[in-house]
């Protein structure tokens, strides 16, 4: 027996699924859930955070729905992620955050862009949030950068502590011993495999999304994304070493380093979300998890949002917009990072791990094949 | 919108692989093709719903198959299953044209999975369908409607207008309205009659009641009736099937491959006296399953019990039901509605019975009975080890034999011998021409991807002509 009538259901279909295994060549899920044969909670949750959503199983099944025996992987797998995350929540009184996730994030990003303004206004002289600043070091007449560092500093190690916790109660959950998070051979190939989103493909000819017809628009729009975000990210990266380096500062030249990346990486993260979000809006319903659409929504349009207004406050720094810019900006990103442990973000982190679990599996399954059942099943 | 009052050049009547493959082939022949798929959407395909591989030969290894399946060897096994209810000309030759198909199907978006442990024992002769079944025709549908092949599902064919060998007509029934549809060729590839329970009575009595169908329950054979009711000569035996043992708890339609149970050969079979009927370790596969289904129809009430105890337990595939659990013989009987006092005996007398050997579930092995009857031969050992568990069994129908006759352009042939005018027939309608009895895992898929590409590409040229 299972703690949760989801735990139940996800159970139910691995039970089907192994006892018929066609999909075992679509995804990493499959040839997983053929190394076993009962499910613990933490081996649902283990697969629930392998399967990348692409759908395939969906539609390759000939017992979905309609047929009684009402296969819906992708749709409980959905739900099961989104219930394990809010499940390993650190601290556990967020917990709570996944529930009405899109209401959440919606808040607080409000309340920190609103923070942002307040402070600027309250903290500076109005003429100043309003002027015009330009040349190094324009920023931080709005605010100086050791407190912009302390800030963002803080709410990066906050989610990245927030983020370990929760990863380490999802690998005790899933039975591993915290010490095998160390072997590289398998951390390596969760990489490969994750950065080429190898899995979310259907087994080589794409997801399916609004029908049975499969398209590869969800991985182009996603890897827009990811890198996207990765490249605005090395852009800050560079920008704070440039400070305490080379004590160059920000705004720099259109040409430079930190804006060239920031400006790659922004537009990814325009074209990458939108496309996400327009993908999201055709999926079947069927393949989704329909009281969550709140957190995926609240996600992409983070994302979105941060990159929007980093952009803008790029073409409008030398006006006298650039001080609310700055504060719409900074209020989104420290939104992002402080959120970033409670919604939809987490998903990367998570199936990460379960894709280090997966490429370990895989390779001690190299010792014991002999030993597997064989299906030699043909009618 | 398909237009009724035109003439096509192609009717497909059917859903499956061999329809598919004979509309894609008909179109990118130039013909203009409609399918009539009698099942709503979900449910198309017929059979090929819930089928996984094909066997084709092929002179070498490929990235999908480990190593060379020679024509020569095909022909003997096909020979071996049947015992030579084979028409060897159309055999051979339909054994030569699946060398093609391994490509030919991958040329129509159907794509082959790369050799897995788990598949050891096919991984040469046969090739796996990426997802399955439903992949494949998921993939056969996307490049006939992209070709511009005509499709309507929930179309039934209610009638055909056929002139001594001639078609001239369908009838053809949809959302309670009748349309007559017109077309220069037909292609019938709308499988057996294993889901026409009635029609199984014919041959099997009232046991057919206890019979579940393995697929949708639209595999009616009603076409298949038609034509042979219009004259066109028939071929293989009209009451024979395949059936396996399947999971009683199974539902009465279209439980699939899951529900199969292979673990007979690691206990024995009681009926619901709590006896044993049959030789449990008889053969390896192939032959172990596809026997089973007619032994346990033969049986009271069509139901049968594989028991088996804790040492066998991780020893065959997951199934889909639990096996049912006791802690002792008695217990399990009562569970299973058998006499407990029969059950005990016959565990009793089985396990009295066993010599001693080396068990291994891979060969015919030197663990058997003696004294006991019926023996069982292999793989023969104690059940003394509880928990004891038991999972219930019915006849399992997969496929009918009966069929339509045809020559190697797929056309069918009259009661006369001449062949018909503009009827051809592929897939499991026609498969009785090369598979009179038995089974070989995968030859119906390729029965069915080789006459269907035939099929369409004649049905075509003569439309043309």
């Amino acid at each position: 027996m299972h703690g949760t009538s989801t735990l139940e259901e996800a159970d139910r279909l691995m039970t089907v699924c192994n006892a018929c295994r066609y999909c075992e060549g679509l995804c990493a899920v499959f040839p997983a859930m053929e190394m076993r044969r009962a499910f613990s909670d933490g081996d649902l949750n283990y697969l629930a955070n392998l399967c990348h959503a692409c759908g395939a199983c969906y539609t390759d099944c000939q017992f979905s729905p309609p047929h009684e025996f009402n296969v819906n992987v992708p749709q409980t797998f959905a739900i099961l992620r989104a219930e394990s995350w809010s499940a390993y929540a650190w601290p556990r009184a967020f917990s709570g955050m996944f529930a009405r996730n899109g209401v959440a994030i919606s808040i607080v990003a409000a309340l920190s862009v609103a923070g942002f303004i307040f402070g600027f206004a309250a903290l500076n002289d109005p003429q100043a949030l309003f002027g015009i600043h330009s040349g190094p070091g324009a920023f931080y007449a709005l605010m100086p950068h050791n407190a912009m560092i302390v800030l963002f500093g803080a709410a990066f190690l906050y989610a990245i502590v927030a983020l370990v916790m929760g990863v380490r109660g999802f690998w005790r959950d899933i039975g591993e011993p915290v010490g095998m998070l160390d072997d590289g051979g398998s951390l390596w190939q969760a990489m490969k495999d994750a950065a080429s989103l190898r899995y979310l493909d259907g087994g080589g000819v794409g997801c399916v999304n609004e029908d049975e017809r499969p398209t590869d628009r969800r991985k182009i729009y996603h890897h827009l994304t990811f890198y996207g975000f990765l490249l605005c990210f090395a852009s800050t990266s560079v920008a704070t070493l440039y400070h305490y380096l080379i004590a160059r500062e920000a705004p720099y030249p259109w040409w430079d380093v930190p804006v060239v990346l920031g400006t790659i990486g922004g537009i990814g993260l325009l074209i990458g979300p939108a496309g996400l979000l327009a993908e999201k809006s055709r999926r079947d319903p069927a393949l989704l998890d329909q009281k969550r659409t709140g957190m995926d929504v609240a996600f992409i349009v983070m994302l979105f949002l941060t990159s929007l207004t980093g952009m803008a406050l790029l073409v409008w720094r030398d006006t006298g917009s650039m001080g609310l810019l700055l504060a719409l900006h900074l209020g989104f990103v420290f939104a992002l990072f402080v959120t970033m442990p409670y919604g939809k973000f987490v998903h990367g982190i998570y199936r990460y791990v379960a894709l280090v679990r997966y490429a370990r599996e895989r390779r001690m399954l190299g010792n014991i094949i002999s030993g597997k059942v064989v299906d030699d099943r043909d009618v | 919108m398909v237009d009724f009052t035109r003439k096509y050049d192609v009717l497909v009547i059917g859903g499956g692989n061999a329809a598919l493959c004979a509309a894609i082939s008909a179109r990118r022949t130039g013909a203009q093709v409609l399918v009539l798929e009698g099942a709503p959407k979900f449910y198309r395909g017929g059979n090929t719903r819930h089928t996984r591989n094909m066997r084709c030969a092929h002179d070498a290894a490929t990235d999908i198959l480990t190593g060379p399946y020679t024509e020569q060897e095909f022909w003997e096994d096909l020979l071996r299953v049947t015992e030579g209810q084979t028409d060897e000309e159309l055999a051979r030759y339909m054994i030569a044209e699946s060398k093609q198909i391994l490509g030919w199907i991958a040329e129509q978006g159907v794509r082959w999975q790369p050799s897995l442990g788990g598949t050891l024992s096919l991984g040469r002769t046969n090739s796996f369908f990426l997802g399955g079944g439903r992949a494949m025709l998921n993939a056969l549908y996307l490049t006939a409607e992209q070709l511009g092949v005509e499709i309507l599902y929930d179309a039934e064919v209610v009638d055909l207008e056929i002139d001594r060998g001639m078609f001239l007509s369908a009838s053809m029934e949809q959302a309670g309205a009748v349309t007559t549809v017109r077309a220069s060729a037909l292609v019938a590839a709308a499988g057996g009659f294993e889901a026409n329970i009635e029609w199984l009575k014919q041959y099997w009595g009232d046991a057919a009641d206890n019979f579940l169908i393995r697929g949708t329950p639209y595999n009616r054979g009603s076409i298949l009736k038609m034509l042979l009711a219009s004259g066109v000569q028939e071929v293989g035996d009209p009451t024979q099937c395949h059936a396996v043992a399947i999971d009683a708890r199974a539902p009465k339609f279209d439980g699939g491959i899951i529900t199969r149970h292979d673990s007979v050969v690691f206990g024995i079979v009681v009926n619901n006296r709590a006896l044993r009927f049959y030789d449990e370790g008889e053969d390896i596969w192939p032959k172990r399953y596809a026997i089973w289904g007619r032994l346990v129809a033969a049986q009271p009430d069509q139901i049968a019990y594989i028991i088996f105890d804790a040492s066998s337990r991780n020893s065959f595939m997951p199934t889909l039901f639990p096996p049912i659990e006791a802690g002792s013989i008695g217990g399990l009987a009562s569970k299973c509605d058998l006499d407990p006092n029969v059950l005990e005996k016959t565990v009793a007398d089985f396990n009295a019975a066993v010599c001693s050997g080396t068990f291994d579930a891979t060969i015919l092995d030197d663990c058997r009975t003696e004294g006991l009857t019926p023996p069982k031969t292999h793989w023969a050992r104690r059940i003394e080890t509880p928990p004891y568990y038991a999972y219930p069994v019915r006849p399992g129908i997969t496929f009918t034999y009966l069929g339509t006759r045809v020559n190697k352009q797929a056309r069918m042939v009259m009661k006369d011998g001449k062949p018909a005018a503009n009827m051809f027939a592929a897939g499991e309608i026609m498969a009785g021409n090369v598979l009179g009895q038995g089974y070989a895992a995968g030859v119906g898929m390729t029965i069915g991807s080789v006459f269907g590409r035939i099929a369409g590409r004649e049905a075509a040229q003569h439309a043309r002509n």
